[in-house]
């Protein structure tokens, strides 16, 4: 038995164009729910720290059910459970991106609680001590503190979001994963596929990675 | 007969009847009556956990209290935090210096002396500004206003805190141990801008363990012993002829340091 194994170059650069195509699909599923989990994430992160109960309940429940269910299960659910309970498919790509939305949102809620919490208490005192309104104080003083320090938190979020999408393949998204699955379906050159898939998924999240950072830099000027 | 009801000058400005404040079980404040004129400055001592703090505290409803009633210049609170309108308006006319100075460290110190006065005040960002560099100037520290506090000593964070409550105009201000929190080499800075206040006539209430700034500057001095006013009168009455047993106690123990 022949085991020696070429790394087939070319054939690795061949797939590039083809695996290209489901680049678009991955940052609209990643990103898209990503912005729809951060407003998720605000509000309810917002609610669990409401010192009304039945505000807090329901954030809680959300968060726990959301943070405690596979993504994978979550999109399954939304893209195949959903439409026969409102009687009509679903696209794809808007399963996706719920799932991503609804998934980071829980986890967004958690990240935004601690930022808030993390806040020094004499910050509020103060802001209400010059007359400023609850709402001003947390406007003013208190949000743009807090958003800075969750940075590096969203921006590992984001990340995790980002490689969860390549479980949507599942619903047939034509995402990064998917291309690479139909192009190896008719060439059979798994290895240096998948390796072009994965180095794909690293530059997007390096690409994030790298930007996070100079915002990071950015807003810590000053503090 | 017909009751004027119109403030003058000699109606208190701050006014507390029989406030009781509790945490949990515990009687943090005990039947305080205290009236303070306009214009006077009173300084409040204490051993630590006697409830100084809780009382100024208490006056700009940072704290609630559970029974009596605070008015401030003609505004009421009520007992569990009820007042409404009352409270924004309180707080929009006493300023509060705190012993962590908690400046906004994500803000400039121009910004962080402008901001109320422009989202409270409805001022102009112009004329908000102008008066925030003007009271900079008059605390010293006018070449630092583009620097956020982070960058700044604590005697300039502190003096930026003095301007900033100042920036909204309060018809008092309240100060918790405004130089704990100071190396010792800061402390003058501060308490010279705080003595310069009381001579523009401020009406001041002050938590310190400065005495030496104490006797110099109160008009009365307030001894609170385990949340009651223990003692209270001027300060060469208090602090140098103290009369019951807590106060001189207190005192040599401060004294001696
Ligand atoms: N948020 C709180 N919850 C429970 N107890 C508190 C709280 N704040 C203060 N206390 C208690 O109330 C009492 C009075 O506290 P306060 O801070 O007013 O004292 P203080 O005279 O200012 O003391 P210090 O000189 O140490 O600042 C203390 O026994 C303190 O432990
Ligand atoms: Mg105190």
């Amino acid at each position: 038995m022949d085991v020696t194994f070429q790394f087939d170059w070319q054939a690795a650069f061949a797939s590039i164009p083809f695996l290209l195509e489901g680049i678009p699909y991955t940052l609209l599923i990643s990103f898209g729910g990503l912005a729809i989990g951060f407003l998720i994430g605000i509000l309810f992160g917002l609610l669990r720290i409401s010192p009304f109960a039945w505000l807090r309940i329901p954030a809680v429940a959300y968060i726990e059910i959301f943070r405690g269910t596979p993504v994978l299960v979550q999109v399954l659910f939304i893209f195949y459970g959903l439409p026969q309970l409102l009687g009509g498919p679903i696209n794809a790509l808007v399963a996706g991106i719920a799932a991503i939305a609804v998934n980071s949102g829980a986890y967004i809620s958690e990240i935004v609680r601690g930022g808030v919490q993390s806040i020094e208490r004499g910050q509020r005192e103060a802001g209400l001590s010059l007359g400023l309104s609850r709402r001003q104080t947390f406007r003013y003083i208190i949000w743009p503190q807090a958003l800075r320090r969750m940075i590096p938190a969203l921006g590992n979020q984001g990340i995790i979001s980002i490689k969860d999408t390549s479980l949507f393949s599942v619903i047939g998204v034509g995402e990064l994963v998917r291309q690479g699955q139909v192009y190896i379906a008719t060439t059979f050159n798994a290895l240096e596929v998948y390796l072009m898939v994965a180095l794909l998924y690293l530059a997007i999240t390096l690409s994030l990675s790298f930007a996070l950072r100079q915002l990071e830099r950015r807003g810590l000027v000053g503090q | 007969m017909n009751q004027d009801k119109s403030p003058s000058a000699a109606d208190p400005i701050v006014c507390l009847e029989k406030v009781n404040k509790f945490f949990g079980d515990l009687h943090v404040l005990k039947d305080i009556d205290l009236k303070v004129s306009p214009g006077e400055v009173v300084v409040i001592v204490g051993a630590s956990g006697s409830g100084k703090s809780t009382l100024i505290r208490c006056i700009n409803g940072l704290e609630e209290f559970q029974q009596g009633h605070i008015e401030v210049d003609g505004n009421e609170l009520l007992p569990h935090g009820k007042a409404g309108q009352a409270l924004q308006k309180i707080r929009t006319e006493v300023g509060m210096v705190f012993q962590q100075f908690n400046l906004f460290p994500h803000l400039s110190v121009l910004d962080n002396v402008s901001l109320a006065p422009m989202k409270v005040r409805g001022w102009s960002r112009a004329d908000a500004i102008e008066t925030a560099e003007r009271l900079l100037e008059r605390v010293g520290i006018s070449d630092q206003a583009a620097k956020h506090p982070g960058q700044l000593s604590g005697g300039q964070q502190q003096r930026v805190a003095l301007a900033r409550a100042l920036a909204m105009e309060p018809r008092l201000m309240l100060f918790d141990e405004p130089t704990s929190a100071l190396d010792p080499e800061m402390i003058g800075e501060v308490l010279d801008a705080m003595r310069e206040l009381a001579r523009e006539g401020m009406t001041m209430m002050i938590v310190t363990h400065e005495m030496g700034f104490a006797r110099e500057v109160a008009d009365r001095v307030i001894f609170i012993h385990q949340g009651e006013i223990a003692e209270e009168g001027p300060p060469e009455e208090v602090l140098d002829r103290p009369r019951n047993k807590p106060t001189q106690q207190f005192l040599s123990r401060v004294l001696k340091h």
